[in-house]
């Protein structure tokens, strides 16, 4: 089992294990090679990361700031936009991470069976939400979620809805909307990642199981699951980055706004908004943006930790 | 074939249908919408229409289409050489002269991976408005050039690089440089097609930080001329379609050619 077990990750693994002889050529260009990258990370990540933290203890509009210590925390746990944004992200992130992870596994895992007919159809099909660009597939969903549009045309011709639902109007079914949106354009590309792993696991404990009359949903969840789990951690993870970041749907979906009344404000909108929209206080939004540093620190550790805990004893 | 087996099968058909054409719908739509009247398109009519040309005239004529997309291909082929050569030089390296203190730079460039861009852009556009040169090509393509991302993915494929390759070129008195150029480049090429497709991607739909850093129309890409034109008042959505379509035409054909290397490349991408 805990052979098998290795053999499902595809996490990557790197060694850091470093010989010691090489020849002074090899030093040279050890160092000439990665130069490039190097000074571009430093001046490109490193110095703004570094400036980003002195700057969210400044406190001041446009270029005049001044020393202010805590300040800016203590404004952050008054601030109820940014309060809002908090709450709205988590809220995105609570309840479209989960959902789209198990579309993904429920599609790759049907898919990746080999009697299926039509299997390198379905799965482009799923996939192809995935080539398009964040702005393309924002613009298309804002004109199919109007009011009188496509979509509540249809429900209304299948009887799921009487009235038309107000998508972009109403604060509760913008976000609703938004998830629809994001889980649209991510689910084919986290069911590829997992048609992979799947690819690798040892055919012969499905067999054993299916010999042994293990049921279908009980071969999903004690099998499956537990095999994908290093690539379920590694796109959850990712998710989780990419979810506490949303900006461009909510951006174009709602014109900018995070409307209506800040019902989708993210965080990473509040930032750009803070920062270019109104008079820039970028001591605040600096301080606002370690937010996101800190909240996806603490879940990356939480779903580490998850994942290493109900790892079954091999 | 037992009757519960078949019950089951019939299930997941069903599923894989039904999630097949959601995903599959908003593409026809965009088709379709392309053909339509805006008035058409608000209130839903799924059928194609007459006023394609109309439409293309349209945005013709509200957006300098030449000049647009004239803006992204360059940005876009030009992010991705620089990304390439600079990224995947230095994955190369990180995985070739191996040293204990590269190896702690490596590490901590993977700690880096998990900062948010949300937390650096706001001093990246003062550093870029100190150096004066926002509102220009290059100010959109130099932060994006140094890709941890890549050069861990360079870095991953360097090690099925085949090291008597290397060692045959030394033998031969290749200098460094020469055995990067001339035997690793044409080697590892099916690496380069995937990570171009990614970093061509990524930069061709990159939002956030051009619309920060271009203000002038006669730089904007597609990506924020289509952006744009939806936050009108009263967006004109059949020409806003046809637009999306446009934007959208150079990945889908990208997907299509390199459909393979496409997925691959995206399995060892990250959002």
């Amino acid at each position: 089992m805990a052979q098998t077990q290795t053999e499902g990750a595809v996490a990557p693994r790197w060694r850091f294990a470093a010989p010691s002889h090489l020849g002074r050529g090899e030093r040279i260009s050890g160092w000439l090679f990665i130069a490039p990258a190097l000074i571009l990370l430093g001046i490109f990540m490193i110095y703004p990361i570094i400036w980003s933290l002195w700057m969210s203890v400044q406190v001041g509009k446009g270029m005049n700031f001044s020393f202010g210590g805590w300040a800016n925390i203590i404004r952050l746990t008054k601030d109820p936009v940014f309060l809002r944004a908090l709450s709205n992200t988590c809220i995105f992130f609570v309840v479209q991470v989960p959902i789209m992870i198990f579309l993904a596994l429920v599609f790759a895992n049907a898919l990746n069976d080999n009697t299926l007919r039509f299997r390198a159809l379905f799965r482009t099909a799923i996939f192809l939400p995935c080539v398009t660009s964040l702005i393309a597939y924002s613009t298309l969903f804002k004109s199919m979620f109007a009011t009188d549009g496509v979509v509540n045309k249809g429900l209304q011709l299948l009887h799921i809805i009487s009235d038309p639902i107000p998508w972009l109007q109403d604060p509760f079914w913008a976000k609703v909307l938004i998830i629809i949106a994001i889980t649209w354009r991510w689910t084919g590309y986290n069911m590829v990642f997992y048609l992979a792993a799947l690819q690798n696991i040892d055919r012969s404990i499905y067999e054993a199981a299916r010999i042994d009359v293990v049921p279908a949903w009980a071969r999903f969840t004690n099998i499956t699951i537990p095999m994908l789990k290093p690539v379920i951690l590694f796109t959850t993870i990712i998710s989780t980055i990419g979810t506490l970041q949303l900006f461009d749907e909510v951006y174009n979906l709602t014109n900018g706004t995070g409307g209506p009344s800040d019902s989708t404000l993210t965080i990473a909108l509040y930032i750009y908004n803070l920062t270019f929209k109104f008079m820039p206080s970028f001591g605040y939004s600096a301080t606002v943006s370690w937010v996101i540093v800190v909240i996806v620190g603490i879940l990356s550790a939480i779903q580490f930790f998850i994942a290493r805990d109900r790892r079954p004893s091999a | 074939m037992n009757p519960a087996f078949l019950v089951r099968r019939g299930i997941v058909y069903v599923l894989l249908s039904v999630a097949a054409f959601l995903s599959v719908f908003p593409f026809y739509w965009m088709i379709v919408g392309a053909t339509n009247k805006s008035a058409d398109i608000v209130i839903g009519k799924p059928t194609p229409g007459l006023n394609l040309f109309a439409n293309i005239a349209t945005f013709f004529s509200t957006v300098d289409v030449p000049r647009v997309f004239f803006n992204s291909t360059l940005i876009a082929v030009l992010g991705t050489v620089l990304t390439l050569a600079v990224s995947s030089l230095a994955g190369y390296a990180f995985e070739m002269f191996r040293s204990r203190f590269r190896e702690h730079i490596f590490a901590f460039m993977l700690l880096l991976l998990s900062i948010p861009f949300s937390a650096l852009m706001v001093p990246l556009f003062v550093m870029i408005a100190s150096a004066h040169i926002t509102n220009t090509f290059l100010a959109v393509i130099l932060p994006s050039i140094a890709s941890i991302f890549i050069i861990f993915y360079f870095r991953q494929a360097t090690k099925a690089f085949p090291s008597e390759l290397r060692d045959a070129a030394r033998v031969d008195g290749l200098k460094e440089w020469q055995i990067f150029l001339y035997i690793y480049m044409p080697v590892m090429r099916s690496t380069y097609a995937a990570a171009t497709i990614i970093v061509f991607l990524a930069n061709w739909n990159n939002y956030l930080w051009p619309l920060i850093v271009l203000s002038t129309p006669e730089n904007k890409t597609v990506t924020l001329v289509v952006s744009a034109l939806t936050s009108a008042y009263t967006p004109d959505y059949g020409m806003i379609l046809f637009g999306t379509v446009l934007a959208t035409l150079p990945t889908l054909i990208i997907f299509f050619v390199l459909q393979r290397q496409f997925v691959e490349g995206l399995t060892g991408s990250v959002k």
